[in-house]
């Protein structure tokens, strides 16, 4: 679906992605993760050509055959928010606070597809409802601050999936929620994955949600990749001492045999 | 000793035109010299709130607070007698100020405590950060350099208790676990007690020797770290600890709770845990249990 090849960006002079490959298959979490400072959410900002001003990328981002990095700028419009789409860390800073977010589902959808008003509208109460919102037609008229975190994070989610996107970027989605709220959006997100066919790129350093939802892991190091395989091979025998290293650090690693066994048995699906 | 003590306190909230707000709503909780107490529970259930009226920064509706056997009294515009309680702040970007040297700003705590001998640099030190960082101004520094400051600023008062507010939720995630142990350290070095606020579970795991959890106002849970995570007893402490996704490698996704946390404005009669419990009974819905350690029916003492 989305191939990462020798991705390289430079900042003035400076390395920040030394080679990245990457890539994500249809209907699959493929999860990044590293230490901050090691160039995950750079390489999430690379895919949707977004980087920070003055910085340089090089190498090859291809969507189902097209390299987005050769794009002109109104081409990559085109699949900003069309095909590939992100969901940032806070939803509390990600979202406007003056739009109501009925709005804020239909701008990007009318501009994409095209789409009416009341179209527009029935699409987006459909997707409301989609991520689980109570109430979705009284949501749609609403302003961000009358919804917690956890819903606000659901709403960011459901305009990113607005415009029927196959590449979902996430960054650090459930990091600035609550742990019983993080359980439910990464239950949406795994599902939406699955229902959808969506190939999602999941970035994240817990490695407890990377073990929750993702299919491939990828452990990134100074802007590169030093680790990639199925989740349970990377997470369970890793091979590279820096993957070893990040978790034998954790304190979760030898935690309540009792308790994860009863929810095995209760949730232990798989894709 | 200079233990705090609260006991039966209400905090309300205020607004023109909106009901009031039982942000916290009957909580009682003890901090000896040198014991490190985790407080955790979901954003909105009334922590910091708490933590705040500990400080003197919210007056207490209801209950008493006692540090060392005396009322804490609401801070005013006056001179403050009570500088052995210090806080740090969630997010060390807002409490430093962005004018003024790092080492003035520690300056100050040194000062409350009458203490002439010790310079900015040496707690500086004590923080882990080089003496010549004294000169530099906040915008200099990192997240985690930052928060660093804002502990030594806090440790230069001299506290016999530190409060740390979600000290660690604005930084990034390779610095939390450091600068959460880093405030144990400090804090039971000196002698101090520490009220560390959080909602991430696993740090406060790490560092804490009691856990508090709170719920809606209340707290629902408390005990000795180890037996709380080896064997919590309220349905809420569970439905928390089981949200944890493990990095096993296994693909299982956490249990979820349902529901979100009910309006404090207009909390649910009995038991406020109910409406999301998954163990409830009858008389949850109807009686509220008002006892501890564990505040739920079904561990209800003889």
């Amino acid at each position: 679906m989305l191939d990462i090849t020798d991705l390289r960006v430079t900042i003035g002079g400076r390395d920040i992605l030394g080679g990245v490959d990457l890539s994500l298959r249809q209907g699959q979490v493929h999860g990044l993760a590293g230490e901050s400072g090691s160039g995950k959410t750079m390489t999430g900002l690379a895919v949707l050509g977004l980087l920070p001003h003055g910085a340089r990328a090089t190498g090859s981002i291809a969507l189902e055959g097209r390299d987005l990095l050769g794009l002109r700028p109104k081409e990559l419009n085109r699949v900003r928010g069309g095909e590939i789409a992100m969901v940032f860390q806070d939803p509390a800073t990600s979202l406007h606070p003056m739009l109501t977010i009925g709005r804020q589902l239909t701008e990007h959808m009318r501009h994409h597809l095209g789409l009416g008003r009341s179209e527009a509208r029935s699409r987006a109460v459909e997707l409301l409802a989609k991520v689980r919102i109570p109430g979705p037609e009284e949501a749609f008229g609403r302003y961000p601050h009358q919804f917690s975190g956890g819903m606000r994070q659901r709403i960011a989610i459901a305009i990113a999936l607005a415009c029927s996107p196959k590449v979902l970027i996430a960054d650090e989605p459930t990091t600035a929620l609550d742990v019983t709220v993080q359980a439910g959006v990464l239950r949406l997100l795994r599902g939406l994955c699955d229902d959808l066919g969506l190939a999602v790129l999941l970035v994240t350093h817990d490695l407890g949600v990377m073990s929750a939802v993702a299919d491939e892991v990828s452990v990134m190091k100074d802007g590169l990749v030093v680790e990639s395989g199925p989740r349970g091979q990377v997470l369970r025998t890793p091979s590279h001492p820096y993957t070893r290293s990040l978790l034998d650090s954790l304190p979760e690693a030898h935690a309540v045999p009792g308790e994860s066994g009863q929810q095995s048995a209760g949730d232990g699906e798989t894709a | 000793m200079t233990t705090l003590t609260i006991s039966d306190l209400v905090v309300e909230h205020r607004s023109p035109g909106r009901p009031v707000v039982r942000a916290v709503a009957g909580a009682s909780l003890t901090v000896s010299p040198g014991e490190v107490v985790g407080l955790v529970g979901e954003s909105g259930c009334g922590k910091s709130t708490l933590a705040r009226a500990v400080c003197g920064l919210h007056p207490a509706a209801e209950g008493e607070i006692t540090f060392g056997g005396r009322p804490v009294s609401p801070l005013g515009l006056r001179r403050r007698e009570l500088t052995a309680i210090q806080m740090v702040f969630q997010d060390p970007y807002a409490s430093l100020n962005p004018r003024r040297r790092v080492g003035d700003q520690i300056a100050d705590g040194l000062r409350t405590a009458g203490d002439t001998t010790t310079a900015p640099a040496d707690l500086l030190e004590r923080v882990g950060l080089p003496r010549e960082f004294a000169g530099r101004h906040p915008h200099e520094f990192s997240g985690g350099q930052r928060q660093r400051i804002a502990i030594a600023r806090a440790l230069a008062a001299r506290p016999s208790l530190l409060i740390g507010d979600e000290p660690i939720s604005a930084l990034d995630a390779s610095a939390q676990s450091q600068v959460a142990r880093l405030m144990r350290d400090l804090a039971v070095d000196s002698g101090a007690g520490l009220l560390f606020i959080s909602h991430d579970l696993s740090v406060v795991r790490l560092i804490a020797d009691r856990i508090a959890v709170m719920y809606l106002g209340k707290i629902v849970e408390v005990g000795r770290t180890e037996e709380v995570w080896a064997d919590p007893k309220h349905p809420y402490t569970r439905a928390l600890l089981g949200a944890i996704p493990q990095p096993d490698g296994l693909g299982v996704l956490p249990a979820e709770l349902p529901g979100d946390v009910p309006d404090p404005a207009d909390p649910p009669h009995g038991c406020r845990f109910h409406p999301r419990c998954p163990l409830v009974m009858d008389v949850c819905r109807v009686k509220e249990p008002d006892f501890g350690p564990v505040a739920c029916w079904l561990h209800a003492p003889e």
